[in-house]
């Protein structure tokens, strides 16, 4: 029988199926972090029991963890002490663990790839809903709460009610200037947050195809704003490619097997889905969010929309308050909205292609007074390749702040933090009430348009700067 | 987890729809270790409010909470159903729910009870009129009712199932290892792990 690629996965990792109960799936690959697994350790020591399979394991410290000053022990103690605990729980338990200040430390989204330990054809669960970035590899990845990392680490499965299946198709070439970011929150904005919501989503056609590794990621990174239980893209060249030589991969051999294998997993021709969307890459402009959950975007081009612009009582509602909170008024250009703080980072584009971009549109510029600017490489390794690259002297000479690895600013949590009505321009994924701080406004934006925000200090895109006279250095 | 048969409560009235878990606790309150005492952070940002639904006097007390569509979206944070219960929430009532949130409630012993949104439009209705009606919510029998309400609501029946009879998740599934044991013998030597570390 035909199937897809999700189909092609999940039946792959059925340990049991029985009628009227959910499907019990092997875990192939289990990421975890410190704010969601303290409960899950506490849990498998009251009940006596170990973590099944440590060798499928990996542990490190992301969310809670300061960017500035990792060599000293962290300030806040009730942080610390979670950060601790989790190096405790990994060492009773025999689970590898990165630390501050290691080079496989970081977003725990953005060090399963860079190891090679993201795979096609896997499934790969974490105590967090980004899980889904892992998606792009043609993995069925999934964020699961704590009582599931209990299950996972106890048993290394998990009982899963098998999801619907949905086709986003991008045909046609991406704009110069218009990245992932932009194709994904235009698509949010399109279907709404509900929009995916029991679907395993495969995104595919020829814009897809186009698209980096690092890219596809930032698409399936989002899979989850939509309401999506998984994102994926199907594995190619552009896979095997990334893939080849990461420390995890297979060799020799293993390498042959896995690739005939990993090429097998493509969506049959005649396969269904229970749903289709199809997007015109051609169509997408540098996009913007201007209010309070992913959907609320615009194209940066656009002016503020008005509550009487939605037909929904319940969106009409929805956008009064998040106009009261986010301290706009209807009918402003987005162009025109003064960001005082500029976040580059996040399992969303904190990996080394965004900091390029980025570091492209910085080069010969400064950050505007008044605006701040955070550049936080989503791991130990994207900011030594950064190093290596000189881009951190060009954040430095622009005038930006160039940081350690970790979330960041993306979640109100650690010590980076929007002040209460301060107003972000952030590359990572969510803009929910409070999500960078408490009070803080947020508006998502994609690398590109993070530089170029930066540098206005007003919401911008590349095109809208003054052209440089200066020569950029080749290697950005 | 203690089984859920039957609740019977008063409940609040939350008129906004896509309450994300950053809304349910931010993540400043996420710094705990331990399973219990989330209570502080629920609804942290709105608490402040005096308009807010739940520092009104008369809905001292609540069991139930009555939500606008898309409920629990965003953050897979379970301590948004650990803050529910810790504040003393047995239901939640909406008619859409996050995914993660519906199955950690699952878990925790939450009950996520899925209705139309026309059911919802008429507790807002009848709670705001008087809040001290009772809301039976019959989990055997998938139905809740309130003043002269009654309306059927949607689980899954797997959830129902462990909710009414309290089952440990885990229990159930090592029960099954012999089936976890046969699978794994057939996963092929490609597939990566985790140690020995490569660098």
């Amino acid at each position: 029988m035909s199937r897809t690629l999700s189909e092609k996965v999940w039946d792959a990792h059925v340990v049991r199926h029985a009628d009227g109960e959910p499907d019990l799936l092997y875990i192939d690959l289990h990421l975890v972090h410190e704010v969601t697994s303290p409960q899950a350790f506490d849990g498998l020591r009251l009940a006596g029991r170990k973590v099944r399979r440590p060798d499928l394991t990996i542990a490190t410290e992301d969310h809670n963890v300061p960017t500035l000053d990792v060599d000293k022990p962290i300030a806040d103690l009730t942080s610390r002490t979670q950060v601790e605990t989790l190096r405790k729980n990994a060492a009773e338990f025999g689970v590898r663990i990165h630390t501050l200040g290691d080079p496989d430390q970081g977003v725990v989204h953005v060090i399963g790839p860079q190891l090679g330990l993201t795979q096609p054809g896997m499934t790969v669960v974490c105590g967090d809903s980004h899980t889904s970035t892992h998606g792009a590899f043609g993995a069925i990845a999934f964020g699961i709460g704590t009582s599931e990392v209990e299950h996972v680490l106890a048993t290394q499965t998990l009982m899963q009610a098998r999801p619907k299946t949905m086709a986003v198709t991008v045909d046609g070439v991406l704009p110069d200037g218009v990245s992932a970011k932009d194709l994904v929150l235009s698509l949010i904005a399109q279907v709404g947050t509900g929009g995916g919501q029991g679907y395993i989503v495969e995104y595919r056609g020829e814009a897809i195809r186009a698209l980096s590794m690092e890219a596809r990621m930032t698409i399936c990174n989002m899979s989850i704003e939509w309401g999506a239980k998984a994102g994926m893209i199907a594995p190619d060249e552009t896979t095997f490619a990334y893939l080849k030589d990461k420390p995890h991969a297979p060799q020799g051999v293993d390498w042959e097997a896995a690739v005939e294998y990993w090429k097998s997993l493509a969506t049959d021709d005649d396969a269904t889905f229970d749903r289709e969307v199809v997007l015109r890459a051609e169509d997408v402009a540098p996009f913007v969010t201007w209010g309070t959950n992913p959907g609320q975007g615009v194209p940066l081009s656009a002016n503020v929309p008005s509550p009487d612009d939605f037909d929904n009582p319940n969106d009409k509602i929805a956008a009064e308050r998040a106009l009261e909170y986010m301290g706009l008024t209807a009918g402003t250009p987005l162009r025109e909205v003064k960001v005082d703080t500029v976040f580059l980072g996040s399992c969303t584009n904190g990996r080394i292609e965004d900091l390029r971009a980025a570091a492209g549109v910085l080069a010969g510029r400064k950050v505007a007074e008044g605006t701040r600017m955070l550049v936080v490489p989503g791991s130990g390794r994207v900011l030594l390749q950064a190093e290596s690259e000189g881009l951190d002297q060009i954040f430095k000479d622009a005038g930006a702040e160039w940081r350690g690895a970790g979330c960041s600013m993306c979640l109100g949590m650690n010590p980076d933090q929007l002040a209460p009505g301060e107003r972000s321009a952030s590359t990572s994924n969510r803009n929910f009430e409070g999500r960078q701080g408490k009070g803080g406004r947020t508006h998502l934006v994609s690398p590109l348009v993070a530089a170029a925000t930066a540098v206005t200090g007003t919401l911008a895109a590349p095109a809208d700067l003054e052209p440089l006279d200066v020569v950029v250095p080749e290697n950005v | 987890m203690d089984a859920f048969t039957q609740h019977i409560g008063t409940a609040a009235p939350l008129r906004r729809s896509n309450v994300d878990t950053d809304q349910i606790i931010p993540a400043v309150y996420l710094k705990r270790v331990t399973r219990t005492g989330f209570e502080d952070g629920l609804f942290a940002a709105w608490r402040n409010d005096p308009a807010f639904v739940l520092n009104q006097p008369e809905y001292e007390g609540v069991s139930v909470l009555v939500a606008g569509p898309d409920f629990g979206t965003g953050s897979s944070r379970e301590h948004a159903v650990w803050a529910l219960m810790d504040y003393g929430f047995r239901v939640v009532v909406s008619s859409r729910f996050g995914d993660i949130f519906r199955g950690n409630s699952g878990k925790a012993g939450l009950l996520a009870a899925l209705v139309e949104q026309d059911v919802v439009e008429k507790l807002w209705a009848t709670i705001e009129n008087d809040p001290g009606t009772k809301v039976t919510v019959d989990l055997e029998h998938k139905t809740l009712s309130a003043g002269d309400i009654s309306a059927p609501f949607e689980i899954d029946d797997y959830t129902r199932y462990r909710l009414l009879n309290g089952l440990d998740d885990v229990g159930i599934t090592l029960s099954h290892e012999a089936d976890i044991t046969a699978y794994e013998a057939t996963r092929p030597a490609f597939k990566p792990a985790t140690l020995p570390a490569k660098a």
